[in-house]
């Protein structure tokens, strides 16, 4: 008994199957649970008034834009060494959300910007990295969307994850270079609550966590579309070549 | 690899092949803008060197697409795959006629541009190290990106999504020298970090433009 079993579809589509409606239960508890308690029973921050609220979707958002690229990335190398299909297609039907997260990350950002910094948009380091992974992300599906030969663009992408690891990094550190900040630094972390009150720790982590949750359903109920379409391509394909026998 | 790299510069030199196509491109780019910005000369100043950067940029996209293609659709990268030399150094060959035909005239002709900009001649001379650094970088990133749209029809555009994010960090660093030099910092870290990742795409990306073709023809 290994991990390596899911990797044979019928499997993973069991498996994934029987876990799904869970990790949705728990996404939707922990993101009412984090949302509510961090929109409504949590106290004004005393400098930045309410609009410290928007920090329970601003931050999970980040939080989840980069650990999607980190789990396509993760994914295209399995795919690489070991080449199964279904670590290919959760590489896949991982980047529309993580796409999706980069943009509710910097649209959040762009609307607690406006009161905190007087604008909605500043070439910050952060807030700049957040835009380069927006392109990333946008570069990375339209590969996908152009090559018709699925284990081709497999292979592809996975090079392009690779590759784009290593140039987003890099252009995080060149950016860094290029300009100093507005943007705070980390004051989140998961283990210790050094700079940040209880009151506001605890639905922030909550929400994180039903973020990560959120995100989880969302690839696997997009691979298992993927996985099912790939059975329909292959059953129309038999189809075909039926008939013409008939 | 030699002869390949002749092959491809010949190849490139000749009528239909575009030289000249991505400098024009450069030339029209510098003199578009001061129409667009105006002509007071302490405004082109401050954009010239950036705008003379993302110039290079766009005309190193612009001559991309042909670097396999061309090959690719008359049966001679197959061949070419297959003959006695590694994958690499057909890459290698390809890149270097690639800068030789079109980076190489961009750096030269930049300072001259420069001119436009009311960029000053000692500044002018930062300029062209920085691009003679950096233009290399981006002739091998664009072969990479070649060689992912290879399998795609018309896949010009794709390849500007693509590459586009991968010159960020060349960008920022060659444009930074100039922007250094004309303030009067220091600019040995921008030039370090510029030649660092020249040097290091020239090292790397070889292997993974040829694991690309190499899958491609499959």
């Amino acid at each position: 008994m290994s991990l390596w079993e899911y990797a044979n579809p019928q499997k993973f589509m069991r498996l994934s199957g029987i876990l799904l409606p869970w990790v949705w239960t728990g996404a939707m508890a922990a993101l009412s649970l984090g949302l509510i308690w961090g929109f409504f029973f949590t106290p004004d921050d005393f400098r930045m008034g309410s609009t410290v609220k928007i920090i329970y979707v601003h931050v999970p958002a980040a939080l989840m834009a980069i650990n999607a690229w980190l789990m396509m990335l993760l994914a295209s190398l399995i795919w690489l060494v070991r080449r199964h299909h279904v670590s290919a297609l959760a590489a896949k039907a991982a980047a529309p959300i993580g796409l999706a997260m980069t943009v509710i990350a910097l649209a959040t950002g762009a609307i607690w910007g406006k009161p905190m910094w007087g604008a909605y948009w500043a070439w910050d380091p952060r807030l700049t990295s957040f835009l380069i992974l927006f392109v990333f992300y946008l570069g990375y599906i339209a590969l996908w969307q152009a090559i018709d030969d699925k284990d081709l663009a497999a292979d592809l992408t996975s090079i392009l994850c690779l590759v784009g690891s290593v140039f987003a990094l890099l252009s995080r550190y060149a950016v860094q270079f290029w300009s100093q900040g507005l943007h705070q630094g980390a004051t989140f972390s998961v283990d210790a609550e050094e700079n940040i009150a209880d009151v506001f720790w605890l639905p922030a982590v909550i929400s994180m966590a039903g973020f990560v949750l959120l995100f989880v359903a969302l690839v696997l109920v997009n691979t298992r579309s993927e996985v099912q379409l790939r059975r329909l391509v292959a059953l129309k394909r038999w189809d075909r070549i039926a008939e013409e026998a008939a | 690899m030699k002869a390949l790299f002749w092959r491809d510069m010949r190849l490139a030199l000749r009528s239909g092949g575009g030289f000249g196509l991505g400098l024009a491109f450069y030339f029209m780019l510098a003199l578009l803008f001061p129409f667009a910005v105006g002509s007071d000369p302490e405004v082109l100043r401050r954009v010239g060197p950036g705008v003379l950067w993302v110039g290079a940029l766009l005309s190193t996209l612009l001559t991309l697409d042909r670097l396999f293609a061309l090959d690719n659709e008359d049966g001679a990268l197959d061949m070419l795959l297959t003959a006695p030399i590694p994958t690499e150094g057909l890459v290698l060959a390809k890149a270097s006629a690639h800068w030789v035909t079109n980076g190489l005239p961009l750096c030269l002709l930049g300072p001259t541009l420069g001119l436009f900009f009311q960029i000053p001649l000692a500044l002018s001379g930062w300029l062209l190290a920085a691009l003679l650094i950096g233009t290399p970088a981006l002739s091998m990133i664009g072969a990479f990106g070649a060689s992912l749209t290879l399998s795609v029809k018309r896949g010009g555009l794709l390849l500007m999504l693509l590459v586009l994010p991968l010159y960020l960090p060349t960008l920022i660093f060659g444009a930074e020298v100039v922007r250094r030099a004309s303030e009067g910092a220091a600019i040995g870290p921008a030039l370090a970090l510029l030649s660092g990742v020249s040097l290091a795409v020239w090292a790397v990306m070889p292997f993974v433009t040829a694991s690309v073709l190499r899958a491609s023809a499959k």
